[in-house]
């Protein structure tokens, strides 16, 4: 991938002081320790991390090729699969995903091979000579993308390969979604985000308008008539809240909208850090991203509380240590019950029941207790909302974009993919693939017609 | 605890382990501390004729397995590069020191009698324990018609060893070059030349690989190469057979061999020893590791005789050697199958993959109702290759298991389906 060592231009000495303080989690391998990982690849035959990887990399083969020092065969073999490669690298929970199924967890020394690190290592320093990938003949097709984000990427990317021109509406200032804006800072550090869709729009035939919001600037219908079709990317706008008293107090923040400023902000003076104690309220890997990011920014004092116990978070083993390494104090079974507040209007601590289950039902307990705080900040999921003022609604079921195969909406000619719809996990790696899979149908079904 | 004392060709040693004559038997200094760490003996690096040979920069290259350690050793130097003189009086010097430790000297001169008359008499003022012939330098030397260019002709292996018997006393120890298509014949000329001993096996001409960049060989002199010679553990499965060859052979039986080739702790060495040697060479493994390693060497060998009841080294010396036999008379009555240790596999699939496109299609692979594979061996099928215990990553996860156990012996020559069975 064409990734310059250099910091981007426009970085002051405030970003860069920002930036070491949010150093890469997972430091990257070094040739030496690539070569000596890729040998303990067992080269398996129709592997089961191949399997587990929702985007379906050829891991044995990619893992080959760096064994082979091929690293730029390496990274093609990656992106003919996940075009954001790169990055799923650095986010994926492996940990649930391709090195849960390594063969090698199941010898006595359970150490799977390193995948994610390889498959960075392959990334980030293959040497391309101009983009991987050569466009397909010009098919004459055009397909509107809305959201920039892994979903849309993705399917933008394969569209153009096969020939296709796309046009990608973003409403936000900046392309990447949440790559951009909400994964957290110590995993996608040095401006990632962007020089990989610079990488991927290297392709051709992709353009991108940027703060253009569809149901504001643009409508569905509009899109219909001028496109062949459109894929809708949009991700998860809202954030689920606590239904509490007091709950639109400015100190009560929403993780992700915080998470968002930080990733944003060029200087630690343009945030608001609660200085002695804050809490995060949550399970999910949102939560523990907010509490670590907190701590790394100076919170004496980070309480994450859950209603539930551990092993029912969904945040998973490796990213719970991850918090504990971050010294971040976890509490469970425990809900917020009052937001409680001085007489001067700040904020002064949360009020928490505890709880227990019985035949599985959450039930209060008789016990309260407290934790003062000066701010809390909630990690209690993302929710889907399409936007208000659009006409053509597709068919939404348990909250989200329902699709009926092949990414395939309830209107013709429109398809779905990433966290608005109601497939697979939230993630970054399943986006990448129903984007994939969205062009795929969509190239299909459009060269079926002709 | 075991005694590991030898005496080969009239060579006395308190353990088999000696340095082989190279870099590290340059000189006193190395000989002296090699010693202090336990050597049992030492073949003094080649001497030469006056003026010294004269080496070029670099001289090494390697090849390394996955684990970034040396599998195979190259070089490109010559015998020592400093005078005769210096050479003799320092071996003088070291003799006298360490009575107890084998001395030899290897020796190597141009291809005439004055030469190697004159040469020996000098070494065998020194007081050293025995001389070693060099017959087997690959590079530089033969050039000059020493080294292999001698040891590839049978008749002159034989004329200069009859030289070196009729001119010394000592011991005469012949080096064999491996760059040979039947090492016998060479081995044979040394023992009717009247070599007390041969050691097996000087270096194996080479290259270790092309500098893809610079378009060259290593090691590289100013962007050129030349062929070098090979050693280390790469080399030990040729030196074992090298080894085999002559210790089974009717014509050289008996007659004691230097195990040299690979050889970097006991176990090597008790595999040189077992197909005939008397005593082992090491090089490579010294020139990685420091002379240090010959601490685990002893207590290694020493501990595995303990385990196995042999008291002393000649108790399993050549035990291997009846057990080397020809293709001819192998049973071929005898039958494995693979099995596959289902609690032990771990799913990789290497084995089937390996059978079905490369061997007999005698593996069957099977999706359980949990999506999860299962390979078992269709027995009909297997001819017991070792093909799929090879590849397979997990320790004894597949075995060979014997069956037909009740039939008797028959070789090939016995064998109905022999064509040719009435003229072998
Ligand atoms: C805090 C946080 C941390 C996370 N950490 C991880 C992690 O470590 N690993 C992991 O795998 N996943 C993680 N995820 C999940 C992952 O980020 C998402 O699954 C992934 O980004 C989904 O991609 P997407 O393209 O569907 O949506 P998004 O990335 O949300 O992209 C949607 C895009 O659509 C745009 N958009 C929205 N509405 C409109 C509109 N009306 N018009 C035009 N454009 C619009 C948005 O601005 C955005 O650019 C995390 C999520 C969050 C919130
Ligand atoms: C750098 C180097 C120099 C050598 N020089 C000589 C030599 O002068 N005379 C000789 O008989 N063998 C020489 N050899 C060969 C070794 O004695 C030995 O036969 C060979 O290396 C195989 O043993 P090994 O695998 O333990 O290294 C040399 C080997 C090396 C690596
Ligand atoms: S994309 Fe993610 S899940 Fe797939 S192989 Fe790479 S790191 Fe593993
Ligand atoms: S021993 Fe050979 S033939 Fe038999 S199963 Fe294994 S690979 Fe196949
Ligand atoms: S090679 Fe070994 S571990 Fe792999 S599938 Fe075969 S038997 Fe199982």
């Amino acid at each position: 991938m064409v990734m310059s060592m250099e910091q981007p231009q426009g970085y002051s000495q405030q970003q860069l002081a920002l930036d070491q303080m949010f150093k890469d989690i997972n430091p990257a391998l070094s040739a030496r320790q690539a070569g000596i990982e890729s040998s303990r690849c067992y080269y398996c035959y129709d592997a089961p991390c191949v399997t587990a990887c929702p985007s379906k990399i050829n891991i044995p083969s990619f893992i080959a090729s760096i064994h082979a020092d091929d690293l730029t065969g390496a990274a093609k073999t990656i992106y003919s699969e996940n075009i954001l490669g790169g990055s799923c690298a650095r986010v994926c929970p492996t940990e649930i995903l391709c090195e849960q199924a390594c063969v090698r967890n199941k010898e006595q020394e359970k150490a799977p091979v390193k995948i994610g690190l390889l498959q960075r290592h392959a990334t980030d320093n293959a040497k391309f000579v101009g983009h991987p990938f050569k466009r397909a003949d010009a098919t004459c097709k055009t397909i509107a993308v809305v959201g920039a984000g892994p979903a849309g990427l993705s399917c933008a990317h394969r569209l153009a390969l096969l020939g296709n021109e796309v046009e990608i509406f973003e409403a936000a200032e900046k392309p990447g979604g949440l790559n951009e804006y909400g994964i957290a800072k110590y995993k996608l550090t040095d401006n990632f985000a962007q020089k990989e869709v610079e990488f991927i729009l290297g392709i051709g035939g992709i353009t991108l308008h940027t703060n253009k919001a569809l149901g504001k600037d643009i409508s569905l219908s509009q899109l219909k008539e001028q496109f062949d079709a459109v894929f809708l990317a949009i991700g998860l706008q809202d954030v689920h809240s606590l239904m509490l008293v007091n709950e639109a107090h400015p100190q009560i923040l929403n993780a992700v909208d915080y998470i968002k400023e930080l990733r944003q902000a060029s200087d630690i003076s343009e945030l608001d850090v609660p200085k002695d104690s804050a809490v995060v309220i949550g399970a999910g890997n949102t939560a523990i991203d907010m509490a670590c990011q907190l701590k790394r920014l100076g919170t004496e004092e980070v309480t994450l509380v859950y209603r539930r116990g551990s092993e029912h978070m969904s945040a998973t083993e490796h990213e719970q240590q991850i918090a504990k390494d971050h010294e971040v104090r976890i509490k469970t079974w425990a809900r917020p019950e009052h937001i409680n507040l001085k007489d001067d209007g700040s904020l002064k601590s949360l009020t928490f029941r505890k709880t227990y289950t019985e035949d599985g039902q959450l039930k209060d307990s008789e016990d309260s207790f407290e934790i003062n705080c000066s701010a809390v900040f909630k990690a209690v999921g993302q929710k889907f909302a399409y936007p208000k003022a659009e006409q053509l609604i597709p068919t939404v079921s348990n909250g989200k974009i329902a699709t009926f195969g092949q990414q395939v909406t309830s209107i013709d000619g429109v398809y779905a993919g990433g966290d608005c719809t109601g497939e697979g996990q939230d993630l970054t790696v399943e986006a990448v693939q129903q984007g994939k899979l969205a062009a795929l149908a969509i190239h299909h079904q459009l060269n079926q017609e002709a | 605890m075991a005694d590991l004392s030898i005496e080969f060709a009239g060579i006395k040693s308190p353990n088999p382990f000696w340095l082989a004559s190279a870099p590290p038997t340059d000189k006193a200094y190395n000989v002296e501390r090699a010693f202090e760490a336990g050597w049992g003996g030492v073949v003094w690096k080649t001497l030469g004729e006056d003026p010294a040979a004269v080496n070029v920069s670099s001289r090494y290259s390697a090849i390394y397995d996955h684990n970034g350690e040396v599998s195979g050793f190259n070089n490109i130097e010559l015998i020592t590069d400093r005078s005769l003189e210096i050479n003799l009086k320092e071996i003088e010097a070291v003799k006298k020191a360490w009575p107890d430790r084998a001395l030899v000297v290897s020796l190597m001169v141009p291809c005439e009698e004055e030469s190697w008359k004159k040469i020996v008499k000098l070494v065998e003022q020194t007081g050293a324990d025995g001389l070693e012939l060099n017959f087997g330098c690959p590079h530089g030397m033969p050039e000059r018609g020493m080294g292999a260019a001698v040891g590839q002709v049978p008749e002159y292996v034989e004329m200069v060893t009859r030289w070196c018997k009729t001119y010394s006393k000592l011991p005469v120890i012949v080096k064999l070059t491996p760059n040979i298509t039947d090492i016998r014949f060479s081995a044979r000329a040394a023992k009717r030349g009247g070599a007390d001993a041969v050691s097996a096996i000087n270096t194996i001409n080479s290259i270790t690989g092309i500098d893809l960049d610079k378009m060259s060989a290593r090691p590289m002199v100013d962007g050129k190469s030349t062929h070098g010679g090979y050693c280390g553990p790469a080399v030990k499965p040729i030196a074992l057979n090298m080894v085999a060859e002559i210790a089974r052979d009717t014509e050289t039986m008996g007659l004691p061999i230097s195990g040299i080739g690979g050889i970097s702790n006991w176990r090597d060495a008790a595999e040189f020893i077992s197909l005939g040697s008397g005593s082992v060479q090491v090089c490579t493994a010294a020139m990685i590791y420091g002379f240090r390693i010959v601490t685990e060497m002893q207590q290694g060998l020493s501990n595995w005789m303990d385990s196995k009841g042999y008291k002393k080294i000649s108790d399993f010396q050549g035990l291997a050697v009846p057990n080397t036999t020809d293709w001819k008379y192998l049973n071929m009555n005898y039958k494995v199958v693979a099995d596959i240790d289902d609690d032990k596999c771990i799913g990789c699939g290497r084995c089937y993959i390996a059978c079905e496109d490369t061997s007999h299609q005698a593996i069957d692979r099977k999706v359980r109702e949990d999506g999860s594979v299962a390979f078992e061996v269709i027995e009909d099928k297997c001819v017991g290759c070792n093909l799929c215990q090879i590849t397979c990553p997990v320790d004894s996860c597949i075995k060979m298991e014997q069956k037909d156990a009740d039939k008797p012996y028959m070789n090939w020559t016995q064998d109905p389906r022999n064509p040719y069975k009435d003229a072998s």
